[in-house]
């Protein structure tokens, strides 16, 4: 597959960045080589820098980055050296790159079609009366339907997955040879995901192009590539083909981001590194604290913060990092291992009587447009196209036991997060019934629910951990909020009531593995993965029968996320807490959840045991969501 | 589009609307006797009761109200004191007056300042973007009537090249014939171009002033917002499609920055039209602001009352314009999809 | 465009309140134009404070024989047409304006601070009302409508106050309306409202500290307006009466004079003016970039 001289080889490229603290090496002393119709993935978590990588490679570096080190060469040319007029002529024409959401990719006020054509017009000899009807060519390459009226679009009218294929086209249009792909589906639902992955594929097949996937996702990588190269903090640990990566990785790294990917047939532990499943904790990992902006050597064997911790040279490695700062928080260092016990496999729990939380016929409907609706009815001439109000949850009924683990899935859109804020009453519902216990407190308005006691066993884990922590508080203060409002703080004294709240801060620090010296950090000081802590410890710390998780790992990175969902296993097991997951990601669910219900565009499509429903699945949207995860089979590639 | 202008307008009408009522109430709501201010300072008790019953002060506040309404329907803004002329035609006779020197001073801001603005997010840190900003924070901080005061001392005091400020035409010269009643116009129309460089020499200091006045805003949103547009997404895109650095910049990039650009205006117009009065009033210009100065030297309340009221008026249809313009630009507001 | 995150960490855990001052120096030693403004600012205080106490000579005390007569070392800003020490009015005006932007700003901040953030957080009638308000303000040229309300009113120093702090009524509340209807729909709010937490504790409690920084530095930015609308207003005649020193009156007196040559009796206090309100300016954009570097221009 890969010709004698690649299309494109990196040696030892380093990039580094000036920022007020000093220089950051973002990438180090990285090899990479890609040959003509190869498919290539870069995969890494937050930080790794795989995009610095490619924006180096094309030379769009931010002006605080520059080349440090090494050589660039595409078909031969020095890139490195190269003028800004010879960068010009190549990209978009030899090697072009489609990026992260597609939408804001586009220039929100100028016609697609004419987004195009500039391209067009820059790097291929198309006369200009045929401009157009290339452009026109170029969409329908990319499945956009009606693609002649399509042309004359903006951005905002049409959908993320259209958005992208326009992008797509944007980038294709003068037949490079070099297409870079930097996390182009993340942020699009996994239907969509496929959808555009395909035509990505299909393309570059057609016209024998190279492409790079850049992604976080191993399971596309290997799906989609015919190489994978791994990069962790700036350097390449691993670069195979991606059944040999898949199969039988051999770096620790790969091995560790394997086993955290969720995938079927396995169990929540199987997804956390091989030796955590000791007993012990270590203290000596809980170093969150960034010693510097420098990245230290990254060879496996040093250990990173001088404190040797034998025995465990898995979980040492983790330790500092220098994305703790990032946002999505690469957690290497962040966390006591929780007590960890062995907890048999999630049963399916039988419930005892009555359900704790019973939905029926749930409807919210939300008005279309105010003012302006009005006054295009006194405008309007015919009858109204579309219905006055806009249904976002239709006559939705389901129940969740004592003890249970419902999933709720569903594609953006579908109406799930606006169940979760029904049932957490932060909203109003238009119709239905919500009985929690024997009450119906879908009749009580949120801002009364507020100061009931009731509020107390229903609680939440909110899906971007950043937002929901108030910046000026504490992580202590954080935690410390609901115990504040709805507990009873045992105690008459001012201190020995705020001692008490104290004690029991840190008792809830120690159940979801933050360390306590982390208790009086900020948010802006944490790292993504203790953000989540703080916020299971807040929605746990009064005891809640039911907790509802809306997709509390989405802004994780896959080996955070891994430790994150054996937390809330554990809690779940040990508190007694039924939970309502909340998320889009089926194999997240199928690990932690004992029922699943499946949704779209507001009502339920499916619903039953996880392991029938994924298995066996009776809807055929059930069945189109789990046709789209990525799923790499090695048995059938050629 | 059609209906987007006609929604603009339908959003105005509150507006007007405001204006008129707080017109009204700032007249009326006056401490102490209103008839007596109307009157005059110099006024016996006698004429002020004659006044009193003539302007329907005695009448309950709605009834006013509506009369005040009718009035100014039929364009009767009152009589001045010191004039003895209705109020309206003196406005009327004096705007071309300051909207030949706020359209003049606006054209010379924006001609500085967007390209200014432009140069100066293109290249970050040099010296361009250093001037820039330093215009941007000190302009702000000057008052435009001292500002004029001093382009009045060093022009035309220390190096005589400015005339003297008196007005909008030297003494020796006559006004052209009324066709727009701004003097540039007319007199280019007229085929005058002895009278069409009198006016400009006249007009020179005092458009500076305003300008220099309007330039700080409108350069700093021009280069914030043309900063904002080439961090952007698709600005990265266009980069990336290999496309030429005055596509990106132009096609790409300024477009879009414009669009809070054309927001800006709006506000600058209410600097400007403020800053009109005081610039009038150093130059001795002959419009409406230094109309309204003088009535107030004398307490002569209904001019007062009708240039809040026009300036006002104009305020909303200047706004206006400026909403309809950023929905022809905009496609996402026009296209309310 | 990268991610590389780039922001700085302590490194120990530090309480907030000594991280924001550490932060605070770090701002102020690379950039020293904001140290240069806080300076000014002190001096303005200080002025205004000390004024009349510190002055050569009575501001008030006219000597016709010594009118006009051109920056000495004797009158360090010269006299003006009644024999006045120029430097000295100059000086003890500082206290007049910078206690009408003061009081007026005050003033904004209580009504249009509150109004907007309620007018944000709770949307609905208060966000209606507060809006209307704001718009028919909006409707009119600010200055020309602080004409108006001044002359309506009455030629006083306390109606200027008052003008002024209508005029930039709107433009407070639509700040503080944007920054606490973005903390509306923030995760944290919600969270709160979990905890048991009350709108109103929420509004005062959770949204209104992290609201208060913006608002600091648009108050500072409100005083340079403050300060140049008061000096307009009493420009064209309305507000102080002479022999009162203050800025705007000492410009409208020198500018006859400016015509003739005696540029100083107008340059001093216009420049003192100008002064000030730079000060105010660059305050304010320190300030914003100490509390929020993404805002920076």
């Amino acid at each position: 597959m890969t010709q004698a001289v690649p299309l494109l080889e990196v040696s030892n490229l380093t990039v580094e960045f000036s920022t007020r603290r000093g220089a950051v090496r973002a990438v180090a002393h990285v090899d990479l080589g890609i040959g003509k119709g190869e498919t290539v993935g870069i995969v890494g978590e937050s930080g790794s820098g795989k995009s610095v990588t490619s924006y180096a490679v094309m030379r769009i570096l931010d002006r605080a980055g520059h080349i440090k080190e090494g050589a660039v060469h595409f078909t031969g040319v020095d890139l490195v050296a190269a003028s800004e007029e010879q960068m010009r002529n190549l990209r978009g024409r030899e090697m072009s790159m489609i990026f992260q959401n597609p939408r804001a990719a586009l220039n929100p006020i100028r016609k697609i079609g004419h987004q195009i054509e500039d391209v067009l017009r820059q790097h291929s000899q198309v006369n200009s009366a045929a401009l157009a009807d290339k452009a026109v060519e170029m969409l329908e390459q990319v499945r956009i339907a009606r693609p002649r009226e399509r042309y004359h679009a903006y951005p905002f009218e049409l959908s993320g997955g259209m958005c992208q294929r326009v992008v797509i086209a944007l980038a294709l249009a003068c037949r490079p040879r070099l297409l870079i792909a930097d996390e182009p589906t993340t942020g699009l639902d996994v239907t969509t995901q496929k959808a555009v992955m395909d035509l990505v594929v299909e393309l570059t097949r057609q016209h024998g192009m190279s492409t790079i996937l850049i992604t976080h996702d191993l399971g596309l990588a290997a799906t989609y590539c015919d190489r994978v190269v791994v990069m962790e903090r700036g350097r390449v640990v691993e670069s195979a083909p991606s059944q040999a990566i898949f199969t039988a990785p051999a770096h620790p790294y790969t091995r560790r981001l394997m086993r955290a990917t969720p995938r079927p047939g396995i169990t929540l532990r199987d997804l956390l590194p091989e030796d955590a499943s000791a007993a012990a904790r270590t203290t000596a990992q809980v170093n969150a604290l960034e010693l510097g902006s420098r990245l230290v050597d990254n060879s496996p064997d040093s250990p990173r913060d001088g404190r040797a911790c034998p025995g465990h040279p898995r979980l040492d490695r983790g330790t500092t990092d220098v994305d703790a700062r990032n946002k999505s928080g690469h957690d290497g260092t962040e966390f006591d291992s929780p007590i960890v016990k062995n907890t048999p496999p999630p049963n399916l729990q039988q419930s005892a009587g009555a359900p704790l939380l019973l939905v029926e016929k749930l409807v919210k409907e939300y008005p279309r447009r105010g003012v302006p609706g009005t006054l295009r009815k006194a405008f309007r001439r015919g009858p109204a196209p579309q219905p006055e109000t806009f249904r976002a949850v239709d006559g939705v009924s389901f129940a969740v036991n004592r003890g249970e683990s419902v999933g709720l899935v569903g594609e953006s859109g579908c109406g799930k997060s606006t169940i979760s804020s029904m049932v957490m009453r932060l909203i109003e519902k238009t119709d239905g019934s919500i009985m929690f216990g024997d009450e119906d407190i879908g009749e009580i308005p949120p801002k009364k629910f507020a100061r009931l006691p009731m509020r107390k066993r229903i609680q939440m884990v909110f899906q971007d951990p950043t937002d929901s922590l108030n910046p000026r508080f504490t992580a202590a203060r954080a935690i410390a909020d609901p115990i504040l409002r709805l507990g009873e703080v045992r105690g008459r004294s001012a201190v020995r009531g705020r001692s008490a709240v104290r004690a029991r801060c840190e008792e809830l620090a120690r159940q979801v593995g933050l360390p306590l010296e982390l208790l009086d950090r900020f948010p802006h000081q944490l790292s993504g993965g203790q953000k989540a802590r703080v916020g299971i410890a807040r929605a746990i710390a009064l005891g809640p029968d039911l907790v509802i998780l809306d997709e509390p790992t989405a802004a994780l990175d896959v080996s955070v996320q891994a430790l994150v969902l054996n937390l809330l296993q554990e809690l779940k097991d040990s508190l007694g807490m039924s939970y309502l997951f909340v998320s889009h990601d089926l194999n997240v669910v199928r690990l932690l959840c004992d029922r699943v219900i499946v949704m779209q565009a507001g009502r339920i499509v499916e619903q039953g045991a996880t392991e029938e429903v994924l298995h066996a699945p009776r809807a055929q949207y059930t069945r189109d969501l789990l046709a789209a995860i990525p799923n790499p089979r090695f048995e059938q590639r050629m | 589009m059609l209906s987007m202008i006609l929604k603009r307008m339908l959003a105005a009408a509150p507006s007007l609307v405001g204006v008129i009522i707080v017109t009204f109430l700032l007249t009326r709501a006056l401490p102490g006797d209103p008839a007596a201010y109307f009157a005059g300072p110099a006024a016996t008790q006698e004429a002020i009761e004659q006044i009193r019953v003539k302007l329907g002060l005695d009448k309950p506040l709605y009834l006013q109200f509506i009369r005040y309404v009718a009035d100014l329907a039929h364009g009767d803004l009152g009589d001045s004191l010191t004039t003895g002329q209705p109020v309206a035609q003196e406005l009327k006779s004096r705007l071309p007056a300051s909207a030949e020197l706020t359209l003049l001073g606006l054209i010379v801001s924006m001609a500085i300042a967007v390209p200014l603005g432009i140069l100066a997010a293109t290249r970050p840190n040099s010296l361009i973007d250093h001037c820039c900003r330093v215009i941007a924070t000190a302009g702000v901080s000057l008052p435009v009537f001292f500002t004029g005061l001093l382009l009045v001392y060093v022009f035309y005091y220390l190096l005589g090249w400015a005339p003297a400020p008196l007005g909008r035409l030297d003494v020796f010269f006559s006004p052209p014939p009324q066709i727009t009643g701004f003097y540039l116009i007319d007199s280019a129309l007229a085929g005058d171009g002895e009278l069409f460089l009198a006016s400009l020499k006249q007009l020179i200091l005092p458009a500076l002033t305003l300008g220099i006045f309007a330039l700080a805003p409108i350069a700093r949103m021009t280069r914030a917002s043309m900063l904002a547009a080439l961090s952007s997404d698709f600005v990265r895109t266009a980069r990336a499609s290999g496309l030429t650095p005055f596509t990106v910049t132009v096609t790409y990039a300024f477009r879009n920055a414009m669009l809070p650009v054309v927001t800006t205006l709006g506000m600058v117009f209410s600097f400007l039209l403020g800053a009109n009065v005081l610039v009038e009033k150093v130059f001795a210009w002959p419009g409406i602001g230094s109309f309204a100065v003088e009535a107030l030297i004398a307490s002569d309340f209904a001019p007062l009352q009708g240039f809040v009221l026009t300036m006002a008026v104009m305020y909303v249809a200047l706004n206006l314009l400026i909403d309809i313009l950023y929905g022809v630009i905009d496609p996402r507001v026009r296209i309310e999809a | 465009m990268t991610n590389v995150a780039l922001t700085s960490e302590p490194r120990v855990s530090e309480s907030g309140l000594i991280a924001a001052l550490r932060h605070a120096r770090y701002v102020l030693r690379d950039n020293a134009v904001t140290g240069f403004a806080f300076a000014l600012f002190l001096l303005i205080v200080l002025a205004a404070v000390l004024g009349p106490a510190i002055v050569p000579h009575d501001p008030l005390a006219s000597d016709t024989a010594a009118a006009l007569k051109p920056p000495s070392w004797g009158h360090w800003f010269g006299t003006d047409q009644l024999g006045r020490d120029v430097l000295s009015r100059v000086v003890v005006a500082t206290r007049l304006d910078f206690l009408i932007a003061l009081t007026s700003v005050a003033l904004v901040f209580l009504l249009g601070g509150l109004a907007g953030v309620a007018a944000g957080f709770f949307g609905g009638w208060t966000d209606r009302v507060v809006g209307r308000i704001a718009d028919t303000i909006m409707a009119f040229p600010l200055f020309v409508l602080a004409m108006g309300i001044v002359a309506a009113l009455g030629n006083t120093v306390q109606n200027i106050v008052l003008a002024t702090a209508i005029v930039n009524f709107p433009l407070y509340a639509r700040v503080a309306r944007a920054e606490s209807n973005i903390l509306r729909n923030a995760g944290f709010v919600h969270a709160a409202r979990l905890c048991g937490n009350g709108e109103l504790r929420i509004l005062l409690a959770q949204v209104l500290p992290n609201i208060m920084p913006i608002m600091v530095v648009q108050m500072s930015l409100t005083m340079g307006y403050a300060i140049l609308n008061a000096a307009g207003l009493s420009f064209i005649g309305l507000g102080v009466r002479p022999p009162t020193p203050e800025w705007g009156i000492m410009v409208a007196e020198g500018a006859a004079f400016m015509v003739s040559g005696e540029w100083w009796i107008a340059f001093f206090p216009g420049a003192a003016l100008m002064l000030a309100v730079f000060c105010f300016n660059l305050l304010g954009d320190g300030l914003r970039d100490i509390v929020d570097p993404r805002r920076r221009t």
